[in-house]
């Protein structure tokens, strides 16, 4: 390895050299030397924790370091706040997104575009996001607010923001967690693209596929420190893996499934549920389906085609017409107390937003959906010591090591989505609600948390797999939905279908799956 | 080991942000002390002598003490009345109106049953006092957990209303043949013991009882728990499955019924007559106070206890040296506004 730079471009766009950040009690960043050349897609890789995201948010100027140092073309530069890092064109996508809510699509790219008139010209800046997400896949309505976007949506939303400044170092911190596959191709198209023009790409990401389909080069970060840089050329997956988490993980072995009993009385029915769609929320049109015990039913689709609100109405957030039936009783339009208490759990799409209470510790967090199970003196006071027992043990059994005292808001985004799957998987769940359940989280606890599910699915729980990830559909769930545009277009079991086929119908068949040619 | 060292630097910088606190308020305090000393010399006052008068009347005396105290008390009780209700996250900016509903509901029972003995007839104004606050508060609680409207709105336009109400049932039927903006002196058996030999009366500790109270709600009840989470992410608190839209109305009608228990300890405590108009903004003051005070409730009793003293050596200076009110009105303002502006240059860095 050593003598990379040779083969790339002789300037070093930037170099950060001896890079050290605490925080409370973590050592975030230990001494760490990192350098960006033009032409390059760098991928940055490492466990949950390992340093990525707060290395990537000193580079933005977003932490200050410790200590250490940074160099731009060569030269000592100070970036002492993310105008100082706008300034030499860096530009950063962050892992928990960071749209104004009250603003929309337009109103929110427009304020991060250079120079900035002052008097907005609307027509022109819907004109250009509409260029620019029709070229590359990224579709996009400029005028919805984006408190009512999905997830998925919102993270389109700051790629598209990103592409259309003049960033010419672009960071993105695990912008695919919740992309569609044709828009995954679509991103990677832009990315090569903008490399060939001499742009250079740091791409934070847990997914092998995507690192070997685009990056140059690859830094594998280690509990803080920088265990390799290599080439792609120089590496297969299992370097890279034994690299980050210094032991050999073997993959989740496709569970066998065995056949579902669709006898009984179904733990989900919905029966013609439909939904008014206020605001810009998707209208769920006649929604029906059953998910009877021990069967996982996935719902593929592109994000925002109505699972936000499909995994709300389950959980009694948004009312419906028709019947919706938990365990064959009639729980239409209940409150969400109630709704929990028959045994629905719930991991939403964005857990910071929708699961944690930022500035509440991970321990109190666990608490909150059980609240009345840890009273002492009928409320006067809670019984910590057994929070703390419960909260270790629902850890224990996926293997993850969270600290409990840590607040929400301060978890690195993996961490944050194994503390929501240790909480809510800890209730005994009748039924599961999970969109993207493995967002975020490295090889090792996605194959945890998958384990988990099967082992709900074991103990004759339902499931409700929200993912856009295909391949993880395909390989675990008993039957799929295909949502677009709030109706249920399609109904399968796995062997009945293949990817194309679902792509097709996730699209409305208006674009064609990109693999297919 | 992680999680322990994790807890002690959280207590560090705890004790930090206290340091930090006390340090800003002191600067804060001589900051106003200049700038109203240069006011008293336009004015024509020795400021140095003002201030010893002020000082030794409402610190040194025995009776300047405890009229410190009791301008203290309904203060506290509406800074605590809006204090409750920020704690998830709603606005009430209605402690004036709510208060002018407790005094108005108290005085019904006092005029009612004032045949009763004392010990049945306080309990019945005291329950009847937080009912009209509470009722007053209902309305906005309602409206905003049903997503209608804002309860800073409702609340604010309540405060113009409860006044008329008040005007109305004092002018057209509870009035005393002499006067007609006050109701008859209430029966003795319908006023608030007094304390110490001065005017400090029960609901001065029925005031610090709400206060340790509301502490420990915070601090270790479940219910304190829940209403954290609603303050710090409603949304994700309700996914959670925790009641916010009846933690609204309870709690915004719990602040309403604080309010209206400090407007019945000003009927019953201090006037011992209902008058038309009689708050003087007190419901106002405990918004500022409770604000100032970021809701927490060792710096409300502190906040109201500084506020006080302003107040009460202002009203003596008035009375001795002629310093006309306004001037007080003005230090009162630049407290606030300092106080309020958080000086940046006072604020230590905490890493
Ligand atoms: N603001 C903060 N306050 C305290 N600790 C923090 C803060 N931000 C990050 N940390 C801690 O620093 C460590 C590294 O976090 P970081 O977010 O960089 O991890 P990451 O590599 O991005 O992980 P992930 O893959 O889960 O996103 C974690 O232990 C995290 O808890
Ligand atoms: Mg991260």
């Amino acid at each position: 390895m050593g003598d990379i730079n040779n083969e790339l471009d002789e300037r070093i766009l930037v170099s950060m050299q001896g890079i050290t950040k605490t925080f409370p009690g973590v050592l975030a960043n230990d001494n760490i030397d990192l350098d960006i050349h033009p032409y390059e897609i760098h991928a940055l890789l490492g466990e949950n924790g390992a340093g990525k995201s707060t290395l990537m948010k000193i580079l933005y100027g977003f932490y200050g370091a410790d200590s250490g140092e940074i160099y731009y073309q060569g030269k000592p530069y100070q970036i002492r706040s993310p105008h100082d890092a706008r300034g030499i064109q860096i530009g950063m996508v962050f892992q928990d997104l960071n749209l104004i809510p009250a603003l929309s699509v337009a109103e929110n790219i427009a304020l991060f575009l250079p120079n900035l008139p002052a008097v907005l010209n609307h027509q022109q800046i819907n004109e250009q996001i509409e260029d620019v997400s029709k070229r590359y896949s990224l579709h996009v309505n400029p005028n919805a607010k984006v408190a009512n976007l999905s997830i998925g949506e919102q993270q389109k939303v700051e790629i598209l923001k990103l592409l259309l400044s003049d960033a010419k170092l672009l960071i993105l911190d695990e912008p695919t967690r919740v992309l569609a596959p044709h828009e995954l191709e679509g991103l990677f198209i832009v990315l090569n693209k903008l490399r060939e023009d001499g742009y250079a790409i740091i791409l934070i990401t847990h997914k092998m596929n995507e690192v070997f389909s685009c990056a140059d080069r690859i830094t594998v970060l280690r509990k803080g420190r920088v265990v390799n840089t290599v080439l792609r050329s120089e590496v297969n997956e299992n370097d890279l893996i034994e690299m980050m988490f210094a032991k050999r993980i073997t993959s989740v072995e496709t569970p066998e499934k065995q056949a579902v009993d669709r006898s009984g009385t179904p733990v989900l029915e919905l029966s013609s549920v439909s939904t008014t769609g206020e605001g810009d929320a998707i209208k769920l049109d006649d929604i029906n389906l059953q998910i009877f015990p021990g069967e996982i039913l996935g719902v593929a689709g592109v994000s925002g085609n109505g699972q936000k609100e499909l995994s709300d109405l389950v959980l009694g957030i948004i009312g419906s017409s028709g019947k919706k039936l938990i365990n064959g009783e009639n729980v239409t339009n209940r409150s969400i107390p109630v709704v929990r208490k028959k045994g629905v759990v719930y991991i939403p799409e964005n857990p910071l937003m929708m699961a944690a209470i930022p500035f509440m510790t991970v321990l109190e967090n666990f608490a909150l959906t059980n609240t009345a199970s840890y009273i002492r003196f009928g409320g006067l006071a809670m019984d910590w010591g057994q929070i703390h027992k419960d909260a270790l043990a629902a850890q224990e059994k996926l293997g993850f090591d969270v600290p409990l005292y840590t607040i929400a808001k301060a978890l690195s985004g993996g961490n944050l989505q194994r503390s929501v799957i240790a909480r809510e998987m800890s209730r005994q769940p009748e039924l599961i609600v999970a969109s993207y359940l493995t967002r975020g989280l490295d090889v090792q606890s996605a194959n945890a948390a998958r384990k988990a599910l099967i082992r709900a699915r074991e103990s004759g729980a339902g499931v409700l797999f929200i993912s856009e990830d295909l391949d993880e559909l395909f390989k675990y769930c008993d039957r799929m939905v295909v949502l677009y545009q709030g109706r249920i277009v399609g109904v399968f079991t796995p062997e009945e279908t293949d990817i194309y086929e679902i792509g097709h119908l996730m699209t409305g068949s208006e674009v064609l799956y990109a693999a297919e040619e | 080991m992680l999680q322990k060292n994790n807890k002690v630097d959280q207590k560090n910088s705890k004790l930090d942000k206290v340091l930090n606190q006390v340090l800003r308020y002191v600067g804060m305090v001589l900051i106003v002390l200049i700038l109203f000393g240069l006011i008293l010399l336009i004015s024509g006052s020795d400021p140095i002598k003002s201030y010893q008068d002020i000082f030794s009347y409402t610190l040194g005396s025995r009776y300047g003490f405890t009229e410190v105290i009791v301008s203290m008390t309904p203060v506290l009780l509406t800074a605590l009345a809006v204090a409750l209700p920020t704690r998830v996250g709603l606005i009430n900016v209605g402690g004036e109106g709510q208060l002018y509903m407790g005094a108005c509901f108290a005085t019904w029972g006092a005029l009612t049953f004032s045949h009763l003995p004392g010990w049945v007839l306080l309990p019945i104004m005291i329950l009847l006092g937080m009912l009209g606050g509470a009722v007053w508060a209902f309305i906005p609680g309602l409206l905003k957990s049903l997503g209608l409207v804002n309860e800073t709105i409702t609340t604010l336009l309540l405060n113009s209303v409860a006044p008329m109400i008040v005007a109305f049932f004092v002018y057209g039927y509870w009035h005393s043949p002499m006067d007609t903006n006050k109701t008859a002196m209430f029966v003795p058996a319908a006023r608030l013991p007094r304390f110490f030999n001065s005017r400090i009366d029960l609901s001065f500790f029925i005031a610090l009882a709400l206060l340790i109270l509301f502490w420990l709600l915070l601090k270790y009840t479940r219910w304190g728990m829940e209403m954290k989470a609603i303050l710090g992410n409603a949304q994700a608190a309700k996914r959670n499955g925790i009641p916010i839209n009846r933690y609204w109305i309870i709690i915004m009608c719990a602040g309403g019924a604080i309010a209206g228990l400090a407007g019945m300890a000003q009927v019953s405590g201090f006037f011992g007559v209902l008058m038309a108009g009689f708050s003087r903004g007190v419901g106002f003051m405990g918004f500022l106070i409770s604000w100032m005070s970021f809701g927490d409730p060792l710096a409300i009793f502190i906040t109201s206890f500084v506020i006080s003293v302003i107040m009460t050596g202002g009203n003596y200076l008035q009375l001795t040296v002629g310093l006309p009110f306004a001037v007080i009105n003005i230090l009162l303002a630049f407290t606030l506004f300092i106080v309020l502006a958080k000086p940046v240059f006072l604020q230590r860095k905490v890493a």
